[in-house]
């Protein structure tokens, strides 16, 4: 059962890139792409998991001197923490840049924005 | 048609890709070498419970300092996007809006006050339970979002968030260069006493630097989240 969480992963990542590569407008794009950054975070987190180990916080379940045997591997969990932070600050950004196509094109649809196309 | 084909063969194609890594994945059975180096040496050397929060603080530090610039940075660009063209045509478009209901105004009084507190403790016991500056800072925005909810008009002061944002910026990169003076290096937390292993005050300058780190990106949210509330024409 161990391969749940990395599977639903990767079905996060393949509907999360469905959905921007098909979607007309850019706001369900945006979502598109926040599904798919949660696919890859979920896919990140599954690889620090080990069999019947528990989280890397140390307390009286878990003690120092048996620590290594007992936990997960926390560097993919600290890495997961940087990359949600950072996906949000790349959502309100998109969002911005949405919100002022809107204002210039009074559209989001992306097939109309032709300046870039040739 | 052909571009939604084109799509289709390209999905499939990652998903080959993707089942073959899933077929061809061991999961590990123990700990890599510097997995083991952090849960061997986190309680001793840092005292902190949460070995996460070790890695993040103390360890990785200085990803840290870049990731909240990368955050700092991104809150600003918003800040200057949507300033650049809302003073141009800023219209008094007075929308009378509908109110937002018993509900959601008496709940919102009762809970901003209890998030704000719940997200203060979230960053405080950052090194004790799983937690700690973003995840707090975030809670902290999540109250404002719920203001803004209640009444999409209310403006912050972005003063006061600004203050906030700069102060806690400053002291982080303050006690960053403390470490450097007083201990191993830079963004060292041993420039506090170790304290008990497990209590409140304990793990070093750890919750120190983390409750500033949680502050700095509640400040962001919060900055981020009332630069997009005012592209509301009101």
């Amino acid at each position: 059962m161990d391969w749940i969480a990395m599977a639903t992963g990767f079905i996060l990542i393949l509907m999360g890139l469905y959905g921007a590569l098909t979607n007309r407008n850019i706001l369900r794009m945006i979502v598109s792409f926040t599904v798919a950054n949660t696919g890859v975070n979920l896919v990140l987190v599954a690889v620090g998991y080990m069999h019947g180990r528990t989280a890397p916080i140390l307390d009286q379940a878990v003690p120092v001197a048996d620590a290594a045997r007992r936990i997960i591997d926390p560097v993919p969990q600290a890495l997961v923490l940087t990359a949600i932070v950072i996906g949000l600050g790349i959502t309100a950004m998109m969002l911005t840049y949405a919100y002022k196509l809107y204002e210039e094109k009074g559209t989001l649809d992306i097939s109309k924005f032709r300046d870039l196309k040739w | 048609m052909i571009r939604n084909f084109a799509v289709f063969l390209l999905l499939l194609g990652l998903a080959a890709i993707f089942m073959h890594l899933m077929q061809g994945y061991i999961p590990a059975t123990g700990l890599n070498q510097t997995a083991q180096y952090y849960a061997e040496h986190a309680a001793q050397d840092l005292g902190a419970a949460n070995i996460v929060t070790a890695i993040i603080v103390t360890y990785r530090g200085l990803d840290t300092l870049g990731e909240v610039t990368v955050l700092f940075l991104a809150s600003t660009i918003i800040g200057m996007v949507l300033a650049h063209g809302s003073n141009k045509h800023r219209r008094a478009l007075q929308r009378k809006l509908p109110p937002s209901g018993e509900l959601l105004t008496t709940g919102s009084r009762l809970l901003t006050p209890l998030i704000l507190l719940f997200g203060a403790y979230v960053f405080l016991n950052g090194h004790l339970t799983p937690g700690g500056g973003f995840q707090g800072g975030a809670i902290l925005a999540s109250a404002a979002l719920l203001l803004l909810l209640t009444d999409p008009l209310r403006r912050f002061s972005h003063r006061l968030i600004a203050v906030v944002e700069s102060i806690s910026g400053l002291v982080f990169v303050g006690l960053g260069v403390l470490g450097l003076l007083l201990a191993g290096g830079f963004l060292d937390s041993r420039i506090l006493p170790a304290g008990d292993f497990g209590t409140l005050f304990s793990a070093g300058a750890i919750p120190l630097i983390y409750s500033f780190v949680g502050l700095k990106v509640g400040a962001e949210f919060t900055s981020m989240l009332a630069h997009l509330a005012e592209t509301e024409r009101s």
